[in-house]
């Protein structure tokens, strides 16, 4: 670094992502009066709960809570304690040393102390034939946006985890029909959410398949498909597809400069956040290859949130040493 | 509430098809949560770019007929019309550095 960063722009901590792990990260370090800088996403802010619907098992909300609401909840609370929120995209990072550097979308640059890495998990892809020629045009990811759009009609969402069935359950509300197509003979999804899914008249399960291309002119009319027992082919008419099958974490931004696991999450030491540099921390789904709930989330922003104010602190003693032993005692 | 004029089942043939600029359409509804996200980027790119395009919303709750006839099955839908023609189309909340990019060739 040539140029002089003066000590006074320098964040204690900048937070990058907004979902529970990012916002419960940002109330805890702003109340520990660390001034938190949160780059909530320009279009992502509030994460991946921002596009569900009830959020029935966060603690504290009997009657649950819409997954927005509890978003927009959370900011308020990070803000209530000064958490400067910003919706703002970082583009890239240069996390070595004692100061961070982070580009923003916008041009600025941010430097910090200590970054907390809580960015997330982005839907997967199935990578079959016409899957992306046809998004936007049958093929979707978020059913909340568009299960609107398949009023009385015939549609399939592929997956056996919790988001697949509360994804069918949802389109339940629109769709006449809705195939379930999941690569094994039972769900992943936990008991109350399978036992609604196959309570519900709407909802037809098709076990051990998976689609291996989307076809249609212009529009989802036809998914091929394959059983995962005996090989055999066959085709399901549909005119949607909503792809549930799981996520990968988001991990684009600094995989060059931080360890990763074989799951392709950001290797943390044991319990902590601590990523393999220091001063640079992870929460939520980015490090979290099999739990992915929101309150683990949140947990895991607030293990991050303490593992920076004591990193801060023992910076800080180290710093104030060093200063004490390269000046002559002059009193 | 958004500064973008919106365009209605009644009023998309003056306003789009017939408009001497280049057009954007964002095609939303309430209760999409990217659609809520996107709105602020799409106000940027408008105010950056009033001079080349005008950049409208139609609420597909209320125009049934539009988001009919463009066969919209994914929300938020930007749509790009020029003489009439739609000549671009981007799915999905993306930035404006990202709206940029896919929508250059009616922005310059």
């Amino acid at each position: 670094m040539t140029e002089q960063i003066l000590p006074d722009q320098v964040h204690d901590v900048v937070i990058i992502g907004s979902g529970p792990a990012g916002y419960t990260a940002a109330v805890y370090t702003a109340r520990a009066n660390l001034s938190p800088v949160v780059l909530a996403g320009s279009v992502t802010a509030g994460g991946e709960l921002m596009n569900t619907t009830e959020v029935e098992n966060f603690p504290g909300f009997p009657e649950g809570i819409q997954g927005p609401d509890l978003m927009m909840n959370m900011e308020a609370q990070a803000r209530r304690f000064g958490a400067d929120i910003r919706h703002e995209d970082a583009t890239e990072v240069k996390l070595e040393g004692t100061v961070k550097e982070i580009t923003l979308g916008s041009g600025g640059v941010l430097h910090a102390r200590s970054v907390i890495l809580a960015t997330g998990s982005a839907y997967r892809e199935l990578g079959v034939p016409g899957e992306k020629e046809l998004s936007g045009h049958g093929v979707s990811w978020c059913a909340t946006c568009d299960g609107f759009f398949f009023r009385e009609q015939v549609i399939a969402v592929v997956g056996g985890g919790d988001s697949a069935m509360e994804e069918a359950l949802f389109l339940t509300k629109f769709a006449s029909k809705v195939y379930v197509i999941h690569r094994r003979d039972q769900l992943r999804a936990s008991q109350i959410m399978a036992d609604r899914a196959k309570a519900n008249e709407k909802i037809e399960f098709i076990w051990n398949s998976e689609v291996t291309e989307v076809r249609g002119e212009g529009q989802v009319s036809q998914l091929g498909m394959r059983s995962t027992v005996d090989d055999t082919e066959s085709s399901l008419e549909v005119t949607g597809l909503f792809i549930a099958i799981g996520h990968d974490p988001r991990v684009g931004l600094f995989k060059d400069q931080l360890e990763l696991t074989e799951d392709g999450t950001l290797q943390v030491d044991g319990r902590t956040s601590k990523t393999s540099l220091p001063g640079v921390f992870a929460a939520g789904d980015v490090l979290d290859p099999h739990y992915r709930q929101a309150i683990t989330a949140a947990g895991s922003g607030c293990v991050a949130a303490l593992d920076v104010e004591h990193y801060l602190a023992d910076t800080a003693d180290s710093d104030a040493a060093e200063t004490r032993a390269a000046q002559p005692a002059s009193v | 509430m958004s500064d973008l004029k919106a365009v209605t089942d009644a009023t998309f043939e003056e306003d789009v098809i017939k408009a001497s600029k280049p057009v954007l359409v964002d095609f939303w509804a309430e209760w999409c949560g990217p659609c809520r996200a996107l709105t602020p980027e799409l106000e940027k790119l408008a105010a950056a770019h009033k001079d080349k395009i005008e950049v409208v919303k139609v609420n597909v709750d209320e125009n049934p007929a539009i988001a009919a006839k463009y066969g919209i099955t994914s929300i938020p839908a930007v749509f790009a019309f020029k003489d009439g023609e739609k000549v671009h189309t981007s799915i999905g909340a993306k930035p404006q550095p990202a709206l940029e990019q896919e929508f250059a060739n009616v922005l310059s």
